[in-house]
């Protein structure tokens, strides 16, 4: 087991002929991902990668059965691309591209929850079972497998804590990249959940970092929910106050946006918190222990 | 991106948001014209800074005659200003903004932003106009008024009566008060902004409502679709280092403290400094040279991080994906060649190709560069280095 995505999981790449899309959807069929075709508006007929590409999402998914869309297409149509693909009614968008307008995202992210669709990002690094699965563009080798479920905001230290974990002989279950954008798709309520009931999964790592109130929300669910061993690091204990960040923004967040707020509310939830980025390896086989 | 005072109420204008009439002005004289044009017998000069608190610090001047409108613009350019929002160094003022005098009646607090958890903008009023609203919120939590619009339905008239009700408004003001925010609601949606404040909002003796200051943030990645606004863009307003940064699309901010930090990924770069900070040392800036490190940007790097005089020594914390370490390592020794870094440099090089790495790096024998095994190594071996412990 595993939770979102596995060995069975059909997937298409919205952008697959475009630069970025070519190189991770080898990257990806190299790992074992089954990638089942791509979309790419007025390419459709074409083969890529040895694999067909579609017009729109919903022919690709009449012809291939997909159930999760991976998208890279530019930050001005990656809306449209979401939207679509909640149209077409695939189950997972994993939406990597950067930049996109917080405006869109916003439009996007109602329709895909009213359509049933989830979401990954944007701005993320994607979803990884370990030797299963890849749909995203995560470094696949150093995720082994194991029982440890990952979630982060961060991609290069989702690689930092997966190599820790591993170094240390455990393994990972999944590690999903949730992207560190104002408004994003899974979170860490959802992800706890599912690790919470996926058999596989023994312990959790989150990792978060300022700005928001996410981890927050997420120490206060873990309080209530979440019974299995949960090891946390929040990024940015030495960041100065943010510079976009308004005085309007500070108000919504009610203050909390800071490390040591986060730290304090995940700590007081039963979280292992470690204050050094080096230590998450080491908390993981503690509390395994 | 933020903009100045004069150009958040030029496109409230647009949108039919009431604001006092107004120009801005780069010199004494010019000061005066635009006095003289607005004409009337009371206006206000006000320093143009990306910062609040301008009037606590005495960047805002109430003038009483053309003489007065052109002394106190020549004071107020070229002078520094410091708030409680600038830091210590402050930032100097390069132009005013010349106003008609308001009648003031009542002030209020109007702003919309964000609101993350909810994922969609919200609202905000309050009373206590004038005041700094974070206190507002500490103290008195009570006093502001919120409202989460949902942007498929847009700004209604429930939305607004809520506001009018919890300001206390009387019927003839409610009217006026639902123009003014709805207008407000068009100028935050059509733009993508990321942040509007209006304090003080006030009422005038015939009950209009005018915004009396204004301040507006966007959303940076929607700026490509607003041309007019890109435009508006203050480079002055700017860290000059980080405008260069941005350039070779590196993203980089100045800290205090003595150990430079090159990482790709934000939240690496962030725990980098933060691992630097649990070690002992100061960090001394943000850097996060992007995915695609390469031997052009690391150069750029190196040379951002040393046009920082306080910087002893460099921690390089690398973590290869997609990107090889080999490559990395090749890009710092040709970066060495290129720009002449006479500090101590520890390089943290894991994941793709990590032992070929260290045995380039190694076989290079560069007397600066000091290889570490890993993250907790590189910071240890940082932090002692910039003690002069190396």
């Amino acid at each position: 087991m595993s939770i979102l995505v596995n060995k069975d999981t059909k997937v298409i790449v919205q952008g697959f002929t475009g630069k970025e899309g070519t190189f991770h959807a080898q990257q990806c069929m190299d790992y074992g991902t089954n990638i089942v075709g791509g979309v790419t508006p007025n390419k459709g007929g074409m083969t890529h990668l040895g694999k067909p590409v579609f017009n729109t999402v919903e022919e690709a998914v009449k012809a291939t059965g997909a159930n999760v869309s991976l998208i890279f297409v530019p930050p001005a149509f990656v809306a449209d691309a979401v939207m679509e693909a909640a149209d077409a009614g695939i189950d997972l968008a994993v939406i990597i591209t950067e930049g996109a307008p917080v405006r869109d995202m916003m439009y996007a992210k109602m329709y895909a929850t009213k359509k049933g669709m989830k979401t990954i990002g944007p701005n993320c690094p994607g979803v990884i079972t370990a030797e299963e699965c890849k749909i995203g563009i995560m470094p696949g080798f150093i995720f082994k497998k194991g029982n440890v479920g990952l979630i982060s905001k961060s991609g290069t230290l989702t690689y930092e804590a997966a190599n820790q974990v591993c170094n240390e002989g455990l393994g990972i279950t999944t590690a999903v990249g949730i992207g560190g954008d104002p408004i994003i798709g899974l979170s860490y309520k959802e992800l706890l959940q599912m690790f919470e009931d996926d058999p596989e999964t023994e312990a959790i790592v989150m990792i978060g970092e300022i700005g928001g109130d996410l981890e927050i929300q997420a120490a206060k669910f873990i309080k209530e929910n979440i019974k299995k061993p949960v090891v946390a690091f929040i990024a940015g204990q030495t960041a100065p106050k943010g510079k976009r960040m308004g005085h309007a923004g500070a108000i919504i967040s009610g203050g909390s946006g800071t490390a040591a707020e986060k730290m304090a509310a995940l700590e007081e939830a039963g979280v292992k918190v470690v204050k050094s980025p080096a230590e998450i390896g080491k908390a993981v086989r503690e509390v395994l222990s | 991106m933020n903009i100045h005072e004069y150009q958040a109420k030029e496109i409230f204008r647009k949108y039919g948001v009431p604001t006092p009439r107004g120009g801005v002005a780069f010199s004494g004289p010019e000061a005066r014209k635009v006095a003289e044009e607005l004409g009337g017998d009371l206006w206000v000069v006000k320093a143009q800074i990306h910062a609040g608190g301008r009037g606590k610090a005495g960047g805002v001047k109430l003038a009483r005659s053309l003489d007065e409108v052109e002394k106190f613009a020549e004071e107020l350019i070229g002078t520094t200003l410091v708030t409680h929002q600038t830091g210590p160094e402050g930032k100097e003022v390069k132009k005013v903004y010349i106003e008609e005098g308001a009648d003031i009646k009542s002030e209020y607090y109007l702003g919309m932003v964000l609101d993350r958890a909810l994922e969609m903008p919200v609202m905000m009023a309050s009373t206590e106009g004038g005041m700094e609203i974070e206190e507002v919120a500490a103290k008195t939590p009570e006093k502001i008024i919120k409202v989460a619009i949902d942007p498929t339905i847009g700004f209604q008239g429930f939305h607004a009566r809520k506001l009018a009700f919890g300001l206390g408004l009387g019927k003839d003001e409610q009217k006026e008060f639902i123009k003014f925010a709805s207008a407000l609601y068009n100028v935050y949606m059509d733009n993508d902004a990321e942040m509007i404040e209006i304090n003080p909002l006030i009422k005038t003796g015939d009950g209009k409502f005018l915004a009396l200051d204004a301040k507006m943030g966007f959303d940076d990645n929607a700026l490509y679709r607003h041309p007019d606004i890109s435009d508006m863009r203050d480079l002055d307003e700017e860290e000059p280092t980080e405008i260069e940064a941005k350039k070779y699309g590196l993203s980089y901010i100045k800290l205090d403290g003595d150990v430079g930090c090159m990482v790709n990924g934000a939240g690496l770069a962030m725990a980098t400094m933060d691992i630097i900070k649990h070690e002992g040392g100061e960090p001394a800036n943000f850097l996060d040279v992007g995915g695609g490190a390469n031997p052009d940007t690391v150069a750029k790097g190196f040379e951002i991080i040393l046009s920082d005089p306080n910087v002893k020594s460099i921690f390089v914390n690398i973590f290869g994906g997609i990107v090889r370490c080999d490559r990395i390592a090749n890009g710092i020794l040709q970066a060495t060649q290129k720009v002449e870094v006479n500090v101590p440099v520890v390089v943290r090089l894991d994941g793709t190709n990590a032992k070929e790495a260290a045995e380039i790096l190694r076989n290079a024998n560069i007397k600066n560069i000091i290889p570490a095994e890993n993250l907790e190594d590189g910071a240890k071996k940082a932090v002692a280095a910039a003690k002069g412990e190396a």
